[in-house]
């Protein structure tokens, strides 16, 4: 099983190069002051019990974001580089010639980087939903859910970068999927306000964006999930007013729009395992 | 006398036909990159249990070709066959050593991490890698470093490090490709060793090198290649040739009279030196007769052994023309 094999070197590597200790000591120093925030909600003057649910149901979701945020970042700094540099620097040229496909390797990286990104939005997600839960008593309504679309966002957007990184330079490819990452951002907003305002062309680029890039997609499925009935309800009646609300999801993803994201991680995968094959090194 | 071929192989037709015999077996192998041809047509082919060297100015294509041959890069034109099989086969690559010339490791890792990992993707048993390992390096002289990370290696250590990678599971065929680039004159002797050791044990070696000395004192058979395509290939005495030169100092010969000396071999003229290359020794006497006749005074006739760089130097000068 030599894709096992790279998989453990890749985390190996990860875990050598000091970066999961790097992000373990970042998140509990994260974790550890939103936390002691959180706390001071129920402390505030003349502040009711639905309140503090209130504020911190929406404080979830902007702490989420920043967590989906420093995912989307990280998955494509370590996955750019990750092809790339093997052959920039010539890793690459003693490793291929061994009785290995350049599909074990690809992936292998895949599966390495696939599990450091689970790892990671599991791992400080819990983390800060507990300090949540210590500091306020509120608890999400779907965590396991929310935390597995913020973890696919990073998937999706470590398979593009890993693409990119069989043919790019490590800046290049990393550059474009931020890029792409952020135009699906914007894409999104486009999307809330074409259905607010029920503008067709608007409406046409967000649902684009959304099938083109689906990070976007699925950071609006992991909101749903962090929110409770009674706060979508009042956010549904606010109509107009919450237009191109970035933190606000209305419905949970459909299956079809699921299936289309496995989807185009396999065809990005093919694409990724097709280039790297043909690449002369 | 046997002269070296210029084209093709040098081997007899059945010798060449049978690939499956061979090490390395190329016909009209060719590459392009864009429009860039960085490999013309190579036909060669490599004998196991030899060494082979691979010569050939900057930009020749030697480094190509070995990409070839490992399957780092795919040919556009031709084939070739790889201790028997098609280039590219995997099964094949356990059998196969490769010392890249841009060689780099993992620099986290410790030497003998990275021997470990070889040992795993070669699909060697479990129980063999302790003593393969310890083995590897031994015979490249960093047993004393094996857990210290990559990382601080100086650049002849990485090279070092490559070589025991390449020999990792006792291989049939090891590509170095410019094995002692990094190394002192120790690291270079040391190499030279390995590679007798290697052919001694049965290991085809096809050494891709620019040092002519180096490919002089090792290798069996060697081909020459200039712009993607062999220009010459044979054993060492087949490319020097038993042909030598020889200088002579000569006065009062006209210029007209100097040119009609070319029948007698390539002339090089320096003034008061003349050097004849290819010129059999049994006609040196002939050719100082020659030139005292047409009213030349000869001072000096020198015997010159023709070195593989002047060979190489000539081919080269040859092909340009």
């Amino acid at each position: 099983m030599r894709v096992l094999t790279i998989a453990r070197v890749t985390i190996l590597e990860a875990s050598r190069r000091k970066l999961l200790i790097a992000l373990a000591g970042l998140t509990v120093v994260v974790v550890v002051l939103t936390s002691w925030g959180f706390s001071r909600l129920p402390t505030m003057k003349d502040v009711t019990p639905a309140e503090v649910r209130l504020a911190a149901s929406q404080l979830t979701i902007l702490v989420a974001f920043m967590f989906s945020g420093v995912l989307a970042l990280g998955s494509t700094l370590v996955a750019a580089p990750s092809i790339a540099s093997d052959i920039e620097s010539g890793i690459a040229l003693a490793i291929l010639p061994r009785p290995i496909r350049r599909s074990e390797v690809l992936m292998g990286k895949w599966l390495g980087l696939g599990l450091l990104v689970t790892l990671y939005a599991g791992g400080s997600g819990l983390l800060e939903l507990f300090g949540i839960w210590l500091g306020t008593g509120y608890l999400p309504p779907n965590p396991v859910a929310a935390l597995a679309f913020v973890a696919a966002e990073g998937i999706v957007l470590m398979t593009l970068a890993l693409l990119l990184s069989t043919r790019l330079a490590p800046m290049t490819g990393g550059v474009i999927a931020l890029v792409l990452f952020f135009v699906g951002w914007i894409g999104g907003i486009a999307l809330a306000i074409g259905q607010v305002f029920d503008n067709a062309t608007i409406k046409n680029i967000g649902v684009g964006s959304r099938l083109l890039i689906p990070t976007d997609g699925l950071w609006h499925g992991a909101i749903y999930y962090l929110e409770p009935a009674d706060i979508l309800s009042a956010a549904r009646a606010a109509g107009r007013a919450r237009a191109g609300n970035p933190f606000f999801a209305d419905a949970p993803l459909t299956i079809w729009y699921i299936l289309w994201v496995i989807a185009w991680l396999l065809v990005l995968l093919l694409l990724a395992n097709w280039s790297f094959a043909r690449r002369d090194l | 006398m046997q002269r070296p071929s210029t084209d093709r192989t040098d081997l007899n037709p059945t010798e060449a036909a049978d690939a499956a015999s061979l090490a390395v077996h190329t016909q009209d192998l060719a590459k392009r990159y864009g429009r860039t041809v960085a490999l013309s047509g190579l036909t060669m082919s490599v004998r196991r249990a030899e060494v082979f060297g691979f010569l050939g100015p900057n930009g020749a294509g030697k480094t190509t070709a070995v990409k070839l041959l490992v399957g780092l890069a795919l040919p556009t034109a031709g084939e070739g066959w790889v201790l028997g099989a098609p280039i590219g086969d995997l099964q094949t690559r356990r059998r196969l050593g490769y010392l890249p010339e841009l060689f780099r490791y993992q620099g986290w890792m410790k030497a003998r991490e990275v021997l470990g990992l070889h040992c795993e993707l070669s699909g060697m048993a479990r129980s063999e890698w302790k003593k393969e390992i310890a083995l590897a390096l031994d015979l490249v002289g960093l047993a004393d470093r094996a857990d210290d990370k990559v990382e601080g290696f100086s650049k002849g250590m990485q090279q070092r490090l490559g070589l025991g990678v390449a020999l990792l599971g006792r291989p049939e065929l090891v590509l170095l490709d410019e094995p002692t680039s990094a190394l002192d004159p120790v690291g270079r002797h040391d190499v030279r060793e390995i590679i007798r050791q290697l052919k001694a044990r049965g290991t085809a070696v096809f050494l891709n090198s620019h040092l002519l000395s180096e490919v002089e004192q090792v290798c069996d058979r060697l081909a020459v290649v200039d712009h993607g395509r062999v220009i010459a290939t044979g054993t060492m005495a087949q490319i020097l040739g038993q042909d030598g030169a020889v200088r002579i100092r000569v006065t009062g010969l006209e210029l007209v009279k100097r040119a009609a000396l070319k029948t007698y071999g390539n002339l090089e003229d320096e003034g008061e030196w003349l050097t004849f290359r290819g010129l059999a020794q049994d006609r040196v006497p002939e050719l100082v007769s020659e030139i005292v006749r047409q009213g030349g005074r000869v001072y000096a006739v020198e015997p010159r052994h023709e070195t593989l760089e002047d060979r190489f130097l000539q081919l080269l000068k040859e092909q340009g023309d």
